[in-house]
């Protein structure tokens, strides 16, 4: 028995590590400046957790195939080098792996979180609400009327609550809910939840971020290739979580130029 | 195989009766036009691409339904009733039918009366989660994958629920749930009729989702047809 | 370490009559069991749970026959809708982690056999530690209940992220009265444990009993110790936040609900909250959690490993230093939960590296164990299968752990299955090896009856094999950005996912039908299983020493001195290859 576990375990280990050598599952394409960054980082995290993880069983299932089942009474003996030698392994071991991945890794999440949007960089407002994401662009005057929950009525699509009778800076901004975006510009997404938790999660662009009820945060990106792309809800928010999804569409400039006139003519 | 004849049977004979005492009733008619003066607001295009089975049963987007206009300033979608002066009746046994179709609810505004079963089915190939939001009555709120049976309720207090459906924000319409058989709902042209009226004094209520309510004293001898017409004042925002 | 005299003075009188023997017992033995049945129980139906939810999730539109009796509205015709779903997702999660993986390796197990593995006759406290196995069986019964309210079961997942579990039935189905019972469930679950904790500690400083100095307590003991020492400090603060949440649920309070929250079309009628607050209080506790379920695992398979090699681990110094050093960093790694979650981006760098150094101690225990393999003659019995599959697994749960500690890889593989697949691997399945490897090792000292040895190992290669063809997969899922906690997969690149997960739902229910083996196994061999020695395993430490199983006062009303340390394997005693740690001898040669 102790045989076959080597045995099956030495296969689990190698058939475990095939799919990711292979590449049968790959991330998908990275359409954006910074996940190039997160991406190496987990090719290298892949590789080193990779051989610790195929070590590791491959030891397991050596010792147990070598050591299990001997004869009744036979000579026990001890690793050379015993305790000290693991100890001293594992703090090298993992302690160049933190050190390597920890620190260099740092900048990945530095590239995403403490470089500044740019000063020209797109805003656009997102709202998280269940089950659908909205987005708002500021129109024509660049600025974006202030919200008030009470006056939101998603039956009559007004799903920020904005009030146009009374705030002037509301009547031209645009309100789409797929997220329309011109290729290689900087976009700032200002993130607002309208009811509970929610997450803003592009596989492509390498971003996600929750929505925070009660605190609006914000992410900035460059997407740099044209297409449509999936953003999807990542926070648990309810019955139809599974459904909370919206299209992101990066567009030329010229096709984002025409889309924004045709958007603020149905205004 | 027997108890089913039967029942179908007892079913006929019922229907019969309650068309026949319809009939007898006869009586007058009140009815009219809804219309609205003012600007009303736009109607404003349902961007439904995060469902894409429904998106693609509509050739070019659906619009918002709150207040819906028609030639010469009618207004659709108008709940007329008799809110004082009639009998409440026993509610019919066949079931008001809501359905849910191109993530659109039609229609979108129901009047059924109290303790009539209603009934909710979803013709979409996605999941629905329909919940009135009811005060006076009970309130639920039920999912209804694709292919599952209709939802059957009913409600045993007079009320306009508004309904919306929990997966798809856009999704808005309204149970106008109604003590007598007297209610109509304006049609396109903004018209209405509320006919086997017996003589006596009624209060007709008009009542609009966006627009609140209005109501005429009109009283009714005999078989004449009495005209009333509402006129809403509408708001561009 | 001073040695401590044993205070004989507590003990209780043997119970007598049915009730007190078996219900209300003061018995430490009892009360153990009691536990171990409880999670038996929880267990099962969490893997049921999870049956019904790989189901729905590929043969989406298959009707369950006979679901639609237990809830009408939440499975109309046999279909599951997508809040059954999440509240089969929560009651899984929730049974789990709190009715499985705490009570049985610390609650059953360590109420068992920490007592007598310190030669004490009873807990310091028996009259609390009845009492906490009742608050624990009261809460398991109040979340059960859940089921069977119109409102059903909460669907906002173990962790209860407020706003969604705290604004109440506005936010959806079962955030009413199903959300109010699972709060008050999971705050007697505390009081449960915060008591049984106490117990623990005081228990083991203050009974062990003559030469039992703290160092000469066996691996598993200490596990337990540490774990009771965490678990006082976590459940200290899931109480109160339960609380809160009860409070902001029932009183109108709001302590996780900011104003201005739009939900079903109304305004609601709060202001001033933090959700972010819910999510500090939860993780302060649900990081150190998987240490209380994972530690008491840690020290099950150490105590069975050494029996089962015939020799002594490489130090069980620098295990217990190390399983010291993880309870202690499990505090300030809890914000690893959230590197997304709008917490300050710096304090995800803060996080981060505790994170990283508790691999540290985590690759010791781990290089130690497979160190002491070399040179052994291990016995292959189902326990030490079970225990050997759990450093197999603890490893394949623990690698993925760099991928989520570095908040740059968070922000790709955060709330994919990638998650799914690293923490059943490394805190689900790892601990349920755990129990299973100390079922199988202190079957015949709880009984005085042998498990079925053919049927152990058979159990064993199903749930071996079959765990990691279930959870490999989920890693694959997550790289290619597969989300978790979806009712169904309705997103544009799933389809060519389907296979994987039909693969992992055959899988599933492979394995969890194998699990049966193991309770026919139990039930069994509890009647007419073969009858126990004393000693079956050889094995040294205290309740080896005593009879099978052991009479309601332990020792029979003596107290046994302790000569030794629990690792006198592979060494020429008068017994064979070992010396008990009661026995005068010292090793010869």
């Amino acid at each position: 028995m102790g045989k076959l576990f080597g045995v099956v375990l030495a296969i689990i280990a190698i058939l475990s590590a095939y799919p990711i050598v292979a590449h049968w599952y790959v991330q998908p394409v990275d359409i954006s400046t910074h996940g190039h960054a997160i991406d190496e980082q987990l090719a290298d995290t892949m590789a080193e957790a990779g051989l610790s993880f195929l070590g590791a069983q491959l030891l397991l299932a050596f010792f147990v195939w070598r050591f299990s089942q001997r004869k009744p009474g036979s000579r026990v003996w001890n690793i050379p080098g015993g305790a000290t030698l693991m100890v001293a392994a594992a703090f090298i071991l993992v302690g160049t792996e933190i050190l390597a991945l920890g620190v260099l890794g740092q900048k990945a999440w530095a590239n995403v979180y403490f470089t500044p949007p740019k000063p020209d960089a797109m805003q656009i407002q997102s709202q998280a609400g269940q089950f659908a994401f909205y987005f708002r662009y500021p129109g024509v005057d660049g600025k974006f009327g202030p919200l008030h929950p009470d006056k939101i009525d998603e039956g009559n699509s007004n799903f920020f609550g904005l009030d146009p009778a009374n705030d002037v800076e509301s009547r031209d901004d645009i309100v789409s809910a797929e997220l329309d975006v011109p290729v290689n510009r900087e976009i700032q997404l200002l993130m607002h939840a309208k009811d509970v938790g929610h997450s803003f999660y592009v596989r492509e662009l390498r971003i996600q971020q929750d929505f925070v009820p009660g605190l609006d945060l914000a992410v900035h990106f460059t997407p740099t290739q044209t297409g449509k792309y999936e953003i999807v809800c990542t926070q648990l928010c309810g019955l139809g979580h599974y459904n909370m999804k919206a299209y992101l569409n990066v567009l030329s400039q010229e096709d984002f130029d025409k889309w924004m006139k045709q958007k603020i003519s149905e205004q | 195989m027997r108890a089913k004849l039967i029942s179908i049977t007892a079913a006929l004979a019922l229907i019969f009766a309650a068309a026949l005492l319809h009939a007898r009733a006869g009586g007058g008619t009140i009815s009219g036009k809804v219309t609205y003066e003012g600007t009303p607001a736009k109607p404003k295009p349902i961007d439904m691409s995060k469902e894409p089975s429904c998106a693609k049963q509509h050739a070019t987007p659906i619009t918002t339904e709150t207040v819906v206009t028609g030639p010469g300033n009618s207004l659709e979608n108008v709940v007329v009733y008799i809110s004082a002066g009639a009998p409440d009746d026993a509610a019919p046994s066949e079931p008001a039918t809501f359905d849910q179709k191109g993530c659109q609810y039609i229609p979108h505004v129901l009047a059924f009366q109290v303790n009539q079963p209603l009934k909710v089915i979803n013709d979409d190939q996605t999941s629905h989660n329909i919940h009135p939001l009811a005060k006076v009555n009970r309130e639920w709120n039920k999912s209804q994958p694709p292919g599952t049976p209709p939802i059957v309720d009913k409600y045993d207090k007079p009320e306009f629920i508004p309904v919306k459906c929990n997966v798809h924000p856009w999704m808005h319409g309204t149970f106008a749930v109604l003590k007598n058989s007297h209610h109509a709902i304006s049609g396109q042209d903004g018209g209405f009729s509320l006919p086997n009226l017996p003589a006596g004094k009624y209060t007709v209520t008009g009542w609009h989702e966006s627009y609140g309510e209005q109501t005429q004293e009109v009283t009714i001898s005999g078989s004449e047809t009495k005209t009333v017409n509402f006129v809403f004042k509408a708001k561009p925002y | 370490m001073e040695q401590t005299q044993p205070q004989s003075v507590h003990v209780h009188a043997p119970p007598e009559g049915f009730l007190w023997k078996y219900v209300f017992s003061l018995d430490h033995k009892v009360i153990g069991k009691q536990y171990y049945g409880l999670a038996l129980i929880a267990v099962f139906t969490g893997m049921i749970l999870s049956w019904l939810m790989r189901f729905h999730l590929v043969w989406p539109n298959a009707k369950i026959v006979g679901l639609d009796l237990i809830s009408k509205s939440g499975a109309p015709g046999g279909v599951i809708t997508p809040e059954y779903y999440l509240s089969l997702l929560t009651m899984h999660g929730t049974l789990m982690v709190f009715f499985v993986l705490t009570n049985a390796p610390f609650a059953g197990f360590g109420n068992y056999f920490l007592p007598i593995q310190i030669g004490a006759e009873d807990m310091a406290f028996p009259r609390f530690n009845m009492m906490s196995f009742w608050t624990t069986a009261a809460a398991f019964l109040v979340l059960v209940l859940a089921f069977f309210i119109p409102d059903g079961p909460p669907i906002s997942g173990w962790t209860a992220y407020a706003p969604l579990s705290a604004v109440g039935s506005d936010a959806g189905p079962g955030l009413g009265w199903g959300q109010n019972l699972w709060a008050i469930s999971i705050g007697l679950f505390c009081i449960g444990q915060l008591l049984g904790s106490l117990n623990f500690i005081a228990t083991t400083l203050d009974l062990r009993t003559k030469g039992m100095t703290l160092m000469r307590m066996p691996i598993c003991t200490w596990a337990w110790f540490i774990t009771s020492c965490i678990g006082l400090l976590a459940f200290a603060v899931l109480l109160p936040a339960c609380l809160l949440l009860i409070l902001d649920r029932m009183a109108g309070t709001s302590f996780f609900i900011p104003s201005g929250l739009v939900i079903s079309d109304r305004l609601q009628n709060h202001a001033g909250g933090s959700p972010l607050l819910w999510q500090h209080l939860f993780w302060f506790f649900g990081h150190p959690e998987v240490y209380i379920a994972i530690l008491p695992a840690m020290g099950i398979v150490s105590h069975v490993l050494v029996t089962s090699m015939r020799k002594p681990l490489l130090s069980a110094k620098v295990i217990i230093y190390s399983m010291i050093s993880i309870g202690f960093l499990s505090y300030m790694v809890w914000g690893h939960h959230m590197f997304v979650s709008g917490m300050n981006p710096f304090s995800s760098l803060l996080f981060s590296f505790p994170t990283l150094t508790i691999t540290i101690p985590a690759t010791i225990l781990t290089l130690i164990w497979l160190g002491s393999l070399y040179g052994a003659n291990i016995r292959i019995t189902a326990a030490s299968l079970f225990a050997l599959g759990f450093v197999s697994m603890f490893v394949s749960g623990g690698v993925t752990g760099f991928f989520l500690a570095q908040p740059s890889i968070d922000i790709y593989l955060h709330a994919t299955y990638f998650v799914v697949g690293h923490f059943h691997m490394v805190m689900g399945v790892a601990a349920i090896f755990g129990i299973l490897s100390g079922t199988y090792f202190w079957f015949p000292k709880m009984t005085g009856r042998m498990m079925n040895e053919t049927l152990g190992q058979l159990h064993f290669w199903f749930t071996f094999i079959g765990t990691y063809c279930i959870f490999m997969p989920f890693h694959y899922l997550g790289l290619v950005g597969n989300v978790r906690r979806y009712a169904s997969f309705i997103d544009d690149f799933m389809p060519a996912l389907m296979p994987v997960h039909r693969f992992v739902t055959i899988a599933a229910l492979i394995t969890g039908a194998a699990q049966f083996i193991f309770l026919y196994n139990l039930i069994h061999s509890r009647f007419f299983g073969k009858p126990a020695t004393d000693n079956p395993w050889d094995g040294t430490s205290l309740e080896w020493s005593i009879p099978s199983p052991p009479p309601w006062n332990n020792f029979g009303g003596k107290h046994p001195v302790v000569y030794h340390d629990a690792h006198q394997y592979g060494v020429k005693g008068e017994k064979g290859d070992f010396i008990m740690q009661d026995s005068p001898e010292t090793a010869a040669g």
